[in-house]
């Protein structure tokens, strides 16, 4: 079946091409309030991944008759720059988009308080500057930071993995090249405190058994990325203390 | 851009009705919490088709027909022929569809459709190469929905694959550099059967085959699709909640068992 040969992804001790383990992440990386003009925004870089996500709102909703009475509109655009994939992707939205940004949405309606907000929007805005495997699940893990970072009531933040199957084994966040030559993809968006999975999605082929599993693996990746969120939006707040403390100060020995 | 969609404004009455009834292990059309609806299969009803199958899921209908053209192959994958599943959400289906270009309910549809029969490699596009790098057999699957009363992902799948089984292609063969069909009725080179089934969450209850009455007090629905050996090859979760680890380990259960009634139906009919 895979004719040009795909390259040796995994070696014999279990290592993978980057050098990772099986059930290991990627490095990642989480900033919160990194654009000027957006009500919240954060940058996410997860392996080659990088992708801005920026938050406007709860604003008056455009048209007035998208806006809903008794609570505020969720809006989603996931979309990839032309410049962010192998060949020159055109930037018309593409139907992959189109459904990642209604599942983007979809994983992240649990945890926004949109009843406090009606007959407004919520806009959201995914932007993939470079994909690397797994881009709609860093862009959700992005997204609910940013939507923290406008001061959007949620109970709690979501973060995102994908897990997939290479050479017949269960591997965490796939790469590129791994998902290209993979037999399975199965993102999941977890949301810890509720214990409820509200991004899933899957194509290759798996057993239920390796299903179970592989669903425990991305749920468990989830949390250890749900910790980093924490202390990513924690780190902006200790910024900010800071900058005040020292104004503070140089006014005390004015 | 995806927005939050706004639900028809159902009586708050009849959506009390119907998760109250569900809490109580009912239905409001009086079925268990995993029957499904009364399922027809037709096929062949489109004699210009390749292929065609109508599927009705109580009073929801979807058409599949089929089309099997000449085209040339993507660059990476030069020796394979093309399969493309596209929806339409017809007007006359339902007081929401609107004329215009595929929304995201469409567009999902077709996916998830697609998802199923591409990754349980279920057309065999090895064969469908006529010269390689330059021409294949192109198979359009084109989902049409008549009638939308809910769970529009299952029967679409059902149809599709109904309708790729029922389809008869001449012989493509090369001419010079011409490619002639001669006639004839080859059935299409299929290997795998995938089906879809749709769960839907209402309150703390599982059930297959939501109505559109039940996918409008849903709080969060899975669609699973498996192959005829029982592995998963496609899943999809929408939405606007979500689903507990325990939930999902009961529903994929669920789904793998329905899938195998609903596959010997359609194979019943399809095959005959």
């Amino acid at each position: 079946m895979p004719e040009p040969k795909s390259p040796e992804l995994i070696d014999e001790k279990g290592i993978r091409i980057d050098g990772r383990r099986l059930d290991q992440l990627r490095s990642i990386k989480l900033e919160v309030g990194v654009l000027d003009k957006a009500d919240g925004s954060a940058y996410v870089e997860q392996g080659k991944n990088k992708i801005l996500v920026a938050v406007y709102g709860p604003r008056e909703a455009h048209p007035k008759h998208i806006a809903l009475p008794e609570r505020a509109v969720l809006r989603c655009r996931y979309h990839m720059a032309p410049f962010s994939v192998e060949e020159r992707k055109s930037p018309a939205p593409s139907r992959r988009e189109m459904e990642l940004s209604k599942v983007i949405r979809e994983s992240l309606e649990p945890v926004v308080l949109t009843d406090l907000y009606p007959r407004t929007t919520i806009d959201l805005f995914v932007e993939v500057l470079q994909s690397d495997g797994g881009s709609r699940c860093a862009g959700i893990t992005g997204a609910s930071l940013a939507l923290a970072d406008a001061g959007i009531p949620m109970t709690e933040l979501v973060a995102a993995c994908a897990v997939g199957k290479v050479q017949g084994r269960l591997a965490l966040d796939l790469s590129d090249a791994e998902d290209k030559h993979g037999e399975a993809d199965l993102p999941v968006a977890f949301v810890p405190n509720a214990n409820l999975v509200t991004l899933l999605q899957m194509d290759g082929l798996l057993t239920t058994a390796e299903f179970e599993k592989g669903l425990q693996m991305a749920v468990e990746a989830c949390k250890t990325i749900h910790t980093m969120q924490r202390e990513a939006l924690k780190k902006k707040y200790h910024e900010i203390k800071e900058v005040v403390e020292e104004k503070e100060e140089s006014e005390v020995v004015a | 851009m995806s927005s939050t969609p706004q639900l028809p404004p159902v009586a708050k009455l009849e959506q009390k009705t119907v998760v109250d009834l569900i809490a109580r292990g009912k239905r409001i059309d009086e079925r268990g919490p995993d029957s499904y609806r009364p399922i027809q299969i037709q096929v062949g009803l489109i004699e210009k088709a390749n292929g065609s199958a109508q599927v009705s899921l109580g009073k929801s209908k979807v058409l599949v027909g089929v089309k099997v053209e000449v085209g040339e192959p993507f660059p990476d994958t030069p020796d394979e022929g093309v399969l493309t599943v596209n929806a339409e959400l017809v007007p006359l289906a339902s007081p929401s569809f609107e004329p215009g270009p595929p929304g995201e309910m469409a567009i999902e549809l077709a996916r998830v459709v697609d998802r199923g029969i591409r990754e349980s490699k279920a057309v065999d596009v090895k064969s469908l190469s006529i010269q390689k790098g330059k021409k294949v057999q192109v198979v359009y699957v084109d989902v049409y929905v008549l009638d939308h009363d809910g769970n529009l992902i299952d029967a679409a799948a059902m149809a599709a694959l109904g309708a790729l089984v029922n389809a008869k292609v001449g012989k493509f063969e090369m001419k010079g550099d011409e490619v002639v069909v001669k006639p004839g009725h080859h059935p299409l080179p299929i290997n795998n059967y995938p089906v879809a089934v749709t769960l839907a969450k209402v309150g703390k209850t599982i059930l297959v085959d939501p109505s559109l009455e039940e996918e409008q007090v849903m709080s969060a629905r899975l669609t699973v699709t498996t192959d005829k050996n029982g592995s998963i090859c496609a899943m999809q979760k929408g939405g606007l909640s979500g689903f507990t680890v325990d939930e999902l380990k009961r529903a994929v259960e669920l789904a793998v068992q329905k899938a195998a009634e609903n596959r010997a139906k359609i194979l019943a009919v399809a095959k005959g």
